[in-house]
């Protein structure tokens, strides 16, 4: 293999973390707080605001319901001024981020709901406000499932942002349908599947580690 | 200390609601009026679906009572809400079944949790977490987590939990239901301990009668909502007024006539019948030799069928079973003998002889 070839792998497989981890980080940022405020505006929950939990809930059920490979295409004049160009990794970050979200949001309220709703009740008995509440008891508790849910995420990001190669977002899923798949290079092909898998490996791997040790229950 | 005053609370049904008809409700406490004094220990018990779990929660507001009034050291805590009842709660300690400990955190950080809720320094919350885990014999475990623990173990971090912030009132929420009968007794003894330590008024409620008998004053019985009575521990348990409060009691002396017996029990006396009768007993009246003087004043033959001596608290309470033999006249004169001397009777039945 040419030098150049190699050069090439290394530059998609960068691009290809870079795009996980710029919307990996800000769907996080972001997620996570929808998550929580899904949760705790439910009906009998501690900000109860069953009006705004329901406006939340549909929103969220959109950003999940539209394809991706649609979602991109449809938003690329947003992305536009976001970023100011709708090629590259910077652009294939923002749709990646959007669809990010309420996948992050849902699971994170998943995981708040498999709280022992006693705490809550034990925090309240304890004279707790609901902020001290979700940042005491909530978040604390729920930092195993928090981290499967990130786990999940950026898991999931990794094959997503394969399909950015579509819209010329590079990284190794462009570089595989451009090498692999276009010009019949199937060693390429090979090689790119190969560290993706690695990739994904790698990421569980942490993650469960991460689980582990944040979680005595 | 803890003042309940007309407190009633109706829960609204969710569902469909019928053609204009109002959507069903259920009332789970009607008219709770009580008093708990200061230092003194207060028991619940009622069966399941009682309305104790709600009547108890009642107290510190996680459930707002539909009408009347909750006060606690004083303070109406129904007038209060946001900032200001959270303050008030802070001197309502309370302990539940399942302990409801936070698992990520260790046995010191679960204790410190009211103290860093209430704003207390490092410092200050290193100062009082410690000498509370020796309170309840686990300054070893501090840097245990719950999953750790035993039951017994973390139902005594709970405690140490609730009292961080210096209560003045302790809520049991069926506190040793979970627990052993062995696990129960420590458990029970460390809370009569922290009463007459700490002179902390406790309101507990439960379901089993060893809890009341072992560390209440007093008792109230809850049925449907309401109380329907109300009695110091050691009245309760020589002679409960109600219906409801003699099936607890029997039930926890387990003292029934056999079961035979039962089905031959007659409700009006007969020519050849003779009466059953259940004897309670208290203070000098266990000390008598009461079997053997019956037989002698009133000339009647004397059957136990069952017997028991408890002792409740400082009290001793005696119990039997006993058929009455002898002839209608005579068997009246002992029942009459029996009453004259501050003895708890009760005529169960009578029973055909064929003799």
């Amino acid at each position: 293999m040419s030098s150049a070839m190699i050069d090439l792998i290394l530059r998609a497989t960068l691009d290809t973390l870079y795009m996980v981890a710029i919307s990996g980080a800000i769907s996080a940022l972001v997620g996570i707080p929808l998550g929580v405020l899904l949760y705790v505006t439910r009906p009998g929950q501690v900000l109860a605001q069953p009006v705004l939990n329901g406006v939340l809930g549909v929103i969220t059920n959109i950003g999940r319901s539209i394809p991706f490979i649609i979602l991109m295409v449809a938003i690329i004049p947003f992305t536009r001024v976001l970023v100011g160009t709708s090629i590259g990794t910077n652009a294939a970050a923002v749709p990646l981020t959007i669809a990010a979200i309420p996948f992050i949001a849902r699971l994170v309220e998943g995981a708040l709901n498999e709280i022992n709703p006693g705490l809550v009740e034990a925090a309240q008995s304890m004279g707790a406000t609901p902020w001290q509440i979700i940042t005491k008891v909530l978040l604390p508790e729920a930092r195993g499932g928090i981290f499967t849910a990130l786990t999940v995420t950026v898991v999931t990001l990794v094959s997503y942002s394969a399909m950015a190669g579509a819209v010329g977002g590079g990284g190794l899923g462009d570089l595989g349908i451009r090498y692999g798949y276009n010009r019949f290079n199937p060693t390429i092909m090979l090689i790119t599947v190969a560290i993706l898998v690695v990739m994904v490996q790698g990421f569980q791997s942490l993650g469960d580690y991460l689980v582990r040790k944040s979680d005595h229950k | 200390m803890i003042r309940l005053h007309n407190v009633s609370k109706t829960y609204v049904l969710k569902g469909r609601r019928r053609n204009g008809h109002a959507a069903r409700t259920v009332q789970a406490l009607k008219d709770i009026d009580f008093h708990v004094p200061q230092g003194q220990i207060h028991g619940v018990i009622g069966l399941s679906g009682a309305g104790k779990s709600t009547l108890i929660r009642c107290v510190n507001l996680l459930e707002r009572p539909t009408t009347g009034t909750v006060s606690v050291d004083g303070r109406e805590l129904t007038g209060l809400s946001g900032q200001a009842l959270n303050a008030a709660r802070h001197g309502i300690g309370m302990i539940f079944q399942h302990f409801n400990l936070l698992t990520n955190r260790t046995v010191f950080a679960n204790v410190a949790l009211p103290l860093e809720l209430m704003g207390v320094k490092r410092t200050a919350i290193r100062e009082r977490v410690t000498p509370l885990l020796e309170l309840v014999g686990l300054d070893d475990k501090a840097s245990h987590y719950p999953a750790q623990l035993s039951g017994g173990q973390k139902q005594r971090v709970a405690i140490a939990r609730a009292l961080a912030s210096r209560p003045k009132v302790l809520l049991c929420d069926e506190a040793t239901s979970a627990l052993d009968p062995q696990t129960t007794g420590s458990i029970l003894a460390l809370l009569r301990d922290i009463n007459q330590k700490l002179g902390l008024t406790i309101l507990l409620i439960t379901h089993e009668m060893e809890v009341v008998k072992s560390i209440c004053h007093r008792v109230s019985l809850i049925s449907g909502g309401e109380l329907v009575e109300e009695a110091d521990v050691g009245d309760f348990f020589t002679a409960p007024r109600t219906q409801l409060g003699r099936e607890f009691l029997n039930d926890f002396l387990k003292l029934e006539p056999p079961r035979a017996l039962i089905e031959r029990l007659e409700e009006a006396p007969g020519e050849h019948s003779h009466p059953v009768v259940r004897l309670a007993f208290s203070g000098d009246a266990v000390s008598t030799p009461l079997v053997s003087r019956l037989a002698r004043e009133c000339g009647i033959d004397v059957s136990i069928l069952q017997a028991k001596v408890e002792s409740i608290q400082e009290r001793t309470l005696g119990l039997m079973i006993a058929e009455l033999m002898g002839t209608p006249e005579k068997t009246r004169e002992a029942l009459d003998y029996l009453e004259s001397h501050d003895l708890h009777v009760e005529v169960l039945g009578h029973v055909q002889r064929d003799d």
